[in-house]
């Protein structure tokens, strides 16, 4: 590790210890909850209401404000979540497995919410809810991963085991993230191909990418509160026994 | 790195890297099968299967949806911009389908080599703008 500075290391190696990332989690939660609903403000009024309508779609394209940042947020967590799995893998550090198992409910969400929201813009543009193509396919794949993950996890009564079972399942996963992502230039879809995240620039006008952005960043900050909430909870219950729980515990009475 | 840990990272890496060739073989495979649709090319090259549904996928020729009689029967041409694939379809549109517009439609191949559509959908390009900028490209485009 030496290209990391020593603050940072030394601030990750804090982080790993329990009682202080519950005490740091609790002090910033409220920051980010005050960021996020700025930022989903913004967006959903710039989204729904400054944006102009599309020249094609009218407003029925309004719905990319809250279908593509979920598509994205849902191949982030998964990347997050095997990231953590692997952290949790190698180094053995317990607070990796609980952001890993903690991000993976909040992905699943953002799956469902990415599946629903373009079925539902489907159906009056395409003229279907759904089509096996290789993107849609590909994101229900995604979804039974996370619901896989979920399962297994509370399928093993010892969490450090399950924590070692979920890592592998999230990293056999992985190969899915690239498939999804490139799914619409390989093969033939009838998913549309990517309007932002391409080399080229955006096909997407400035006035409507500046929402989605926002919206993005939004939805990104929502994945931090639920799942660092969902964390602290994992952490208690794992260390329901430890002496800082129930020093915590005393001083809430 | 204690070498424990470098063992593992390194397990970790193959098992992922050697999940993501094999995977990648697979589907390197089955890559007809993963294809949603055929292009007209495929289709004037014979690739298409004869007696079978299958579905075709193009942009719709400007000036080619023409609607003989007064019934929902319509007909149209599809290109992929180098072979064309006429198609005749009786049914409701999607408000998508315009000229110049991609579509999927879903039917097969009769004697006279007309595609006959079953179902027809519209394939949504990426472009997202408001129509004030639309027109605006619209008159650049005819001005040159």
């Amino acid at each position: 590790m030496f290209l990391i500075p020593d603050s940072v290391g030394r601030f990750f190696h804090r982080m790993a210890s329990p009682p202080h990332f519950y005490a740091f989690t609790e002090k910033l939660l409220p920051w980010l909850t005050g960021i996020f609903l700025i930022l989903l403000a913004c967006g959903l009024y710039g989204g729904l209401y400054l944006a102009p309508p599309d020249y094609q779609q009218g407003d029925s394209y309004r719905i990319i404000y809250i279908h593509v940042p979920s598509a994205w947020m849902s191949l982030f967590i998964y990347m997050m979540m095997a990231v953590a799995g692997a952290i949790g893998l190698i180094w053995r550090i317990k607070l990796a497995e609980i952001v890993a198992i903690s991000s993976a409910s909040v992905g699943a969400s953002f799956t469902f919410i990415a599946l629903v929201t373009g079925s539902l813009w489907g159906k009056p543009m395409w003229g279907t809810w759904w089509v096996w193509d290789a993107r849609l396919t590909s994101e229900l794949i995604l979804l039974f991963l996370y619901l896989g993950v979920i399962g297994l996890y509370n399928a093993i009564d010892d969490k450090r085991t399950a924590s070692k079972a979920v890592a592998i399942l999230a990293l056999v996963g992985v190969v899915n993230i690239p498939i999804i992502h490139y799914s619409v230039e390989w093969w033939n879809t009838l998913h549309q191909g990517p309007t932002v995240t391409k080399m080229d620039k955006p096909s997407i006008h400035v006035s409507m990418l500046v929402p989605l952005l926002l919206m993005a960043l939004a939805f990104k900050f929502y994945y931090v509160i639920a799942m660092l909430q969902r964390a602290k909870l994992e952490l208690l219950q794992r260390e329901r026994t430890a002496n800082w729980v129930k020093k915590l515990i005393e001083e809430q009475k | 790195m204690k070498p424990i840990r470098r063992q593992r990272l390194i397990l970790i890496i193959l098992m992922v890297v050697g999940i993501g060739t094999a995977v990648g073989f697979a589907l390197k495979s089955f890559n007809e099968n993963l294809m949603y649709f055929f292009s007209t090319t495929d289709v004037m090259a014979g690739k298409a299967p004869k007696d079978a549904l299958f579905r075709l996928g193009g942009m719709v020729v400007k000036g080619s949806v023409q609607r003989p009689g007064d019934g929902l029967t319509v007909h149209f041409k599809l290109t992929d911009f180098s072979k064309e694939v006429a198609v005749e379809y009786t049914g409701i549109l999607p408000d998508l389908f315009r000229e110049g517009q991609g579509i999927v439609a879903n039917g097969k191949l009769d004697e006279r080599g007309v595609f006959v559509a079953q179902e027809v959908l519209a394939k949504h390009d990426e472009n997202y703008m408001p129509p004030e900028v639309k027109a605006s490209l619209k008159k650049q485009v005819e001005g040159k």
